[in-house]
């Protein structure tokens, strides 16, 4: 059954088309990760989903709820996690998560109990009573994620969450969002690590410019990724000098020179390796290792959006706040 | 009941985190005072001044200072901070939210009108005033002011530019609703803008239950006040649905 459904999602600021027409489903307990690059429409889509911005167009239905006109009901089973956190400075740990959780018509006790079940949870125990101003980056990021899902929500919405943290707390974070797809909760996770993706999500859609490029399982992607075969070769020498002859010799491969004494062999189909290394061996090159290189979801990504993982891109969601 | 706690909460939050602290009830008092020790220095000598006359004027320039800026400045320093997106993101209506928001406002522009009453109380003798209706329009009062400072809470972007829209607001109506001089005294342009002003009817209503000495007929002042609270209320709502979530 699915929890998300959104069809033909549309966000428009003035003269510029942040999210164009996009569609989508995600299952109840399934983990959806949402990637791409900066400016790409992944905040404006979450801040629609949320209720934080109307769409221009578009539907979207939250548990059967119409998540644009009974936003507020909707928001009751979601939790959200803002890519900055949004819990008061001047307020400390305990305080902020009892809050939270009055937002949500919780009872005093109920949640001053869950309060300090998920300050032990994240380990921050002791840091309940400090200031909210005083925590480190990964801590306000922790904290920020308990107040999340301080209600117990059946969707879970967190955006970059593991961006500008320690690796400690990034690692932290991801074994928490495991256990929680593990007890059922729903998540929808926008970030532009892609390592996370792969290692949280079910599901993962590619959105480049408003419109979602490619979307399916990580098995799916990888596998479309993988229909080209990809050869390593680790040589004594480089291939400057004969890069020419080679690629003459072999017309149906793709050769490109990597780093010093690397090369990259590609072809649509499998790579018979013994001809190449007769003639390189002619060529009085040995060949060290010949390694097969497996697509990863970062390769579909660059192959999808045109963009180098984790380079900075020039439009920015945020601006158009 | 789930409306109620998120309501009760955010005032409480409200109160602790920001009309307790100690400058923002020293700035609520301060300027009324300081304004009050100008008016007895610049007194002729010789002759006294009646404080009893100074204070509904007083009571509603605290009123004023206190509730419109409050607000105001919380609120952007919130929405600055990002916190202010919880309380959007929280499933209580708009409605709840706004009301448990202008409720701390309101409460601290209360107290802090009866603290000149109280001080007052030391030097002077306060029989005589109707006490029912001189809460009624303190109420009122702050209510309007309270939500004045909503409304510039929603176009200011930035603490400062809080502060100074406040202070563009007010200023103007210390002098044009009858707080220290009287309306019928300012060029008849000024009186036109002087009833456009909620500050007139509720400094009116005031001056009628302490020195009974009100211009305006008393459920004139009622109406209007009132009637400037729903509309207030209504624009504030209609400009946060738009700016805040629909715009963003």
């Amino acid at each position: 059954m699915n929890i998300i459904s959104v069809k033909n999602l549309k966000k428009v600021y003035g003269d510029f088309t942040a999210v164009d027409g996009i569609s989508f489903d995600i299952a109840q307990g399934e983990a959806f990760g949402f990637l791409g690059p900066n400016g790409a429409g992944k905040t404006s889509t979450i801040n629609m989903l949320t209720g934080l911005s109307r769409p221009t167009a578009g539907t979207i239905r939250i548990d059967g709820i119409d998540g644009i006109k009974k936003i507020k009901k909707a928001q009751s089973i979601m939790g959200i996690v803002p890519d900055e956190s949004n819990l008061y400075d001047e307020m400390n740990g305990f305080d902020n998560l009892t809050f939270c959780a009055a937002l949500y018509g919780m009872g005093k006790a109920e949640r001053q109990k869950r309060a300090a079940e998920l300050l032990e949870e994240f380990n921050l125990k002791e840091a309940g009573d400090r200031p909210f101003k005083a925590y480190s980056k990964g801590m306000r990021r922790k904290l920020t994620i308990a107040a999340g899902i301080i209600h117990r929500p059946k969707i879970l919405f967190l955006d970059e969450p593991t961006t500008g943290i320690d690796v400690e707390s990034a690692r932290q974070i991801r074994r928490l969002l495991s256990d929680l797809k593990r007890q059922g909760v729903t998540i929808f996770l926008t970030t532009h690590y892609i390592e996370d993706a792969q290692r949280i999500c079910d599901r993962i859609a590619f959105i480049v410019k408003g419109r979602i490029v490619k979307s399916g399982t990580v098995d799916e992607l990888l596998r479309n990724a993988g229909q080209e075969q990809v050869i390593r070769l680790t040589l004594s020498q480089g291939i400057k000098g004969i890069k020419n002859q080679f690629q003459q010799a072999f017309p149906a491969l793709r050769i490109e020179a990597q780093s010093e004494n690397d090369c990259l062999i590609t072809a649509p189909e499998r790579i018979a390796l013994a001809p190449i290394l007769q003639y390189l061996d002619s060529k009085g090159i040995s060949v060290f290792e010949a390694k097969e290189a497996r697509p990863t979801l970062e390769d579909v990504f660059v192959k999808v959006t045109g963009i180098e993982a984790g380079k900075p891109h020039k439009e920015k969601a945020g601006e158009h706040r | 009941m789930k409306a109620g706690i998120g309501f009760w909460n955010i005032l409480k939050k409200d109160i602790k985190n920001y009309y307790l602290k100690p400058p923002n009830i020293s700035w609520g008092m301060i300027f009324p005072l300081s304004w009050t020790l100008m008016q007895l220095l610049r007194a002729p000598q010789g002759q006294a001044i009646d404080v009893k006359e100074l204070l509904p004027g007083l009571m509603g320039m605290s009123i004023l200072f206190g509730a419109t800026s409050m607000l105001a400045v919380t609120i952007t320093f919130e929405r600055r901070g990002r916190s202010f997106e919880r309380l959007l993101l929280a499933p209580i209506s708009l409605s709840t939210m706004v009301l448990a928001k202008i409720s701390g406002a309101i409460l601290f522009g209360v107290i802090i009108a009866f603290v000149p009453v109280l001080l007052a109380a030391c030097w002077i003798d306060l029989s005589g005033i109707n006490w029912g209706m001189a809460f009624v329009s303190v109420v009122l009062m702050a209510v309007t002011s309270a939500l004045l400072g909503l409304v510039i809470a929603v176009s200011a972007k930035e603490v400062f530019e809080a502060q100074t829209y406040s202070n563009f607001f007010r200023f103007p109506m210390l002098f044009l609703s009858g707080l220290f001089f009287p309306i019928e005294r300012l060029p008849l342009l000024l009186q036109a803008v002087s009833y456009c002003l909620p500050l007139t009817y509720g400094v009116d209503m005031l001056k009628n239950a302490v020195l009974h000495t009100g211009a305006i007929n008393i459920w004139l002042d009622l109406a209007a006040l009132v009637g400037f609270s729903v509309l207030l209320f209504y624009i504030c709502q209609r400009n946060i649905k738009r700016k805040w979530i629909i715009i963003r």
